[in-house]
């Protein structure tokens, strides 16, 4: 797999994402030296996996059934000369931690701060995967939307406007169909702009809470910031510990939370070595 | 961010320390409306429904949800939904098993008839001594070669078709149709996903089960996850069925005749994962099933293949590759336990003579007991040991050449003649198929059982339950048996 040639082309091809894609170097389970993470969440069922495995080469067993990948993922490719490791996450409706795949996944994008979190939505059931969309953008801004599955869309009649999503989101959205690979050259464009910092996400965020909350939501909040200058999701976090969330109570008592605010990924428990057998 | 806004508004805070944070938490969750967390879904959903809105539209009709539909109705449909599912598990065990046949010949043919002498010439002509070639060729090759030959025809037809089933998102459906009667047990509905995926591999099914949030649900789903046959099960009942079963029936209704056998012994597995389910959340997990919904993902052509391709590569290939390390130091294990002499007669013989009353008590044998030992690592090598055990043990040395070989398997029919001589009858057939499906799970799950409860009490119970059960079937199938039919 290592023998990729990357071939040399005149400048107008090299912002070209579908010229890019040819720079693709699946790596496999080689994670080493890394420059990015990236995440993968989503709903069950929306390709997640596909998506994986068309960018690392691995082939972790795709099913057509929801809650077939229950346990992290991890591989990694090489993109425009960087080198990433994504993990893939189990899918889930919320990241409200309530079951231990919600955890698993919640726990990675809060406290494994990937670079970027690709959020895979089934553009056939926008309503519902838009739920979760929301969810990871009120923990992370750099993100970007994979909205997958346009080929079941079309074929049920359906027609997104990705661009207007993209403007109310305000992330990154490309639209893919990943079991036939389309749109995924232009997916690894939007994810290394992301990682790099050509693109600065400005995540729409819920604001509509009832007064009394918002007061709430703010007091706390100061204090956060206090203890934890510069902490990305303050907000969450305080809506979090007002709910009474036992795994947010507890990285705020150990500093896993400030750990946060320095850049470090907090270490968590690594994948289990069961995965290999999951992938089959 | 809000946090900007919020800090202009009021004065900073200085020296602030977590349990602060934590008490100021409390403190304001009581000026707060209790549903305040309702609300913020509430709001989330709105939220989302809103953009959806505004960025789907929907110029045509859609025929192919309506076709989705029609298909849910009939798969799915309380009068069509078992019987369709059956006739659809019988197709795949059948055309496994007419398909298999020719294939297991020739490799048995190659690896067997014509590698293992050949093996045996060269280690000769280099003068290895007779232990070695002995524990090397006799036994580790032979019980490999073996293992290859059973399992890998009939695996590289029915991990296909079963990974089409599950591509095309027929096992959703099978889920829905067994939901009711999982809740009915007491279990959680998703439990029948779990079990889909333990017809794969145990360890994986026990993992899967984490999609389950309940604690005492996932431990139901864990303990009666064994009852789904896995792959290292699939061959063994394929070939005793073809075997003994098959056999019964007309040459042209033998295929048929043995996959109804199989897909009757799956079925009855489903029920045992019933039984056992109500039973523990009637006993010892007493409580009640949770609700939760179950979607139904919509079917997608299955693409071929690649799925060929995929299931082949990682399915087979790595279940092949599985069988194959245990294969080899078990190999090793039959023939030293074979060739070991104590006072007379080998280790092996000892242990079967120890082992064989209470196997016929069962309507089983010593042999079948001691593989079921040998083969703790590993289900795919229990007929392999019991093959070269009853050729130990019936002084079958013409069929191999010296104590512990297995020779001549070329075509079933030798196989059977083996399993004859070791005085194996119908009774043994279906015992070994009951037994096969009821007994523990191998060291791989209940290792991760292990893990995945973290509780040495519940693994010791999801091991020994089904021994314990399987010893109780057969023993009262093999009484039943003596005492209308023999």
């Amino acid at each position: 797999m290592t023998e990729q040639k990357s071939i040399r082309t005149h400048a107008a091809c090299e912002t070209c994402p579908v010229h890019n894609a040819g720079n693709l170097l699946r790596l496999g389970v080689d994670m080493s030296d890394w420059d990015y993470v990236v995440a993968l969440a989503g709903n069950p069922n929306v390709g997640k996996s596909t998506v994986f495995n068309a960018l690392t080469g691995l082939r972790q067993h795709t099913g057509n059934w929801p809650g077939k990948t229950v346990t992290r993922a991890e591989g990694g490719f090489e993109y425009d000369s960087h080198r990433y490791k994504l993990v893939d996450l189990p899918g889930t409706y919320s990241l409200l931690a309530s079951s231990p795949d919600e955890e698993v996944a919640r726990d990675f994008i809060l406290f494994g701060q990937p670079d970027v979190t690709i959020v895979v939505v089934d553009a056939t059931q926008l309503e519902r995967n838009l739920n979760l969309a929301l969810q990871v953008l009120e923990i992370t801004d750099r993100v970007v939307v994979c909205l997958n599955l346009m080929d079941e869309a079309r074929r049920h009649g359906l027609e997104v406007d990705d661009r207007a999503l993209a403007r109310r989101l305000g992330v990154p959205v490309v639209p893919t169909a990943a079991r036939y690979r389309e749109g995924l050259p232009e997916l690894l464009a939007a994810v290394a702009d992301v990682a790099t910092g050509r693109t600065v996400c400005k995540p729409r965020r819920l604001r509509n809470e009832p007064p009394a909350l918002k007061h709430a939501v703010s007091t706390l909040v100061r204090q956060i910031h206090a203890l934890y200058p510069g902490l990305p999701n303050a907000r969450w976090v305080a809506l979090r510990l007002l709910d009474g969330d036992e795994s947010i109570t507890a990285a705020l008592r150990n500093g896993e939370l400030g750990d946060l605010t320095r850049g470090e990924p907090v270490p968590i428990e690594t994948a289990h070595p069961i995965e290999l057998e999951m992938a089959r | 961010m809000t946090a900007s806004t919020a800090e202009t508004m009021h004065p900073s805070t200085d020296g602030v320390q977590p349990d602060d944070i934590l008490s100021t938490a409390q403190a304001l969750r009581w000026q707060i409306s209790g549903d305040f967390h309702e609300k913020i879904v509430e709001a989330a959903y709105a939220e989302a429904a809103a953009i959806a809105d505004s960025v789907v539209t929907r110029p045509g009709a859609s025929p192919r949800l309506a076709l989705d539909r029609t298909i849910d109705r009939i798969v799915t449909s309380r009068l069509w939904g078992f019987p369709l599912m059956i006739l659809l598990f019988t197709l795949v065990f059948w055309i496994t098993i007419a398909g298999a046949n020719l294939p297991s010949r020739w490799l048995a043919m190659l690896l067997v008839d014509w590698g293992h002498p050949a093996l045996k010439q060269l280690a000769d002509g280099i003068g290895l001594p007779w232990q070695l070639s002995g524990l090397l060729i006799d036994g580790m090759y032979l019980t490999t070669a073996w293992v290859v030959s059973v399992m890998l025809p009939p695996m590289a037809i029915f991990f296909p078709l079963f990974t089409l089933l599950e591509d095309a998102g027929y096992l959703p459906r099978v889920a829905f149709n067994l939901d009711n009667l999982f809740r009915k047990s007491g279990a959680h509905g998703k439990q029948s996903l779990s079990m889909m995926m333990g017809f794969g591999c145990n360890a994986a099914g026990v993992v899967a089960t984490r999609i389950i949030d309940s604690p005492r649900e996932r431990l139901i789903a864990m303990i009666t996850n064994n009852f789904a046959l896995c792959n290292g099960r699939w061959p063994t009942q394929i070939l005793i069925a073809t075997l003994f079963i098959g056999a019964l029936a007309p040459a042209h209704l033998a295929g048929l005749v043995s996959a109804t056998a199989v897909v009757g012994v799956t079925m009855l597995g489903i029920l045992l994962t019933f039984l056992v389910s109500a039973g523990l959340s009637r006993t010892v997990l007493k409580g009640e099933a949770s609700a939760y919904s179950l979607e139904l993902p919509p079917y997608r052509p299955p693409r071929i293949l690649q799925t060929i391709y995929t299931s082949i590569i990682d399915r087979t290939l790595y279940v092949l590759w599985r069988a194959i390390v245990f294969a080899l130091p078990a190999g090793a294990v039959i023939w030293l336990i074979a060739n070991i002499h104590i006072g007379g007669p080998s280790i092996a013989e000892h242990l079967i003579g120890f082992l064989n009353p209470v196997g016929l008590l069962i309507g089983l044998n010593g042999v079948i007991l001691v593989a079921y030992i040998v083969a703790i690592p590993a289900n795919e090598i229990v007929l392999p040991t019991i093959l070269m055990l009853t050729v130990l043990s019936t002084g079958m040395h013409e069929a191999g050449a010296g104590a512990g070989v297995i020779f001549e398997l070329a075509s079933q029919n030798a196989t059977y003649s083996i399993l004859q001589a070791g005085g194996w009858t119908l009774l043994t057939g279906i015992n070994l198929m009951l037994f096969s499906l009821i007994h523990n799970p191998c060291s791989t799950t209940i290792y991760t059982i292990y893990r995945e409860s973290g509780s040495a009490k519940w693994t010791a119970v999801a091991a020994l339950l089904p021994v314990v059960m399987g010893l109780l079937v057969t023993f009262v199938v093999a009484q039943v048996w003596g005492l209308f039919v023999a």
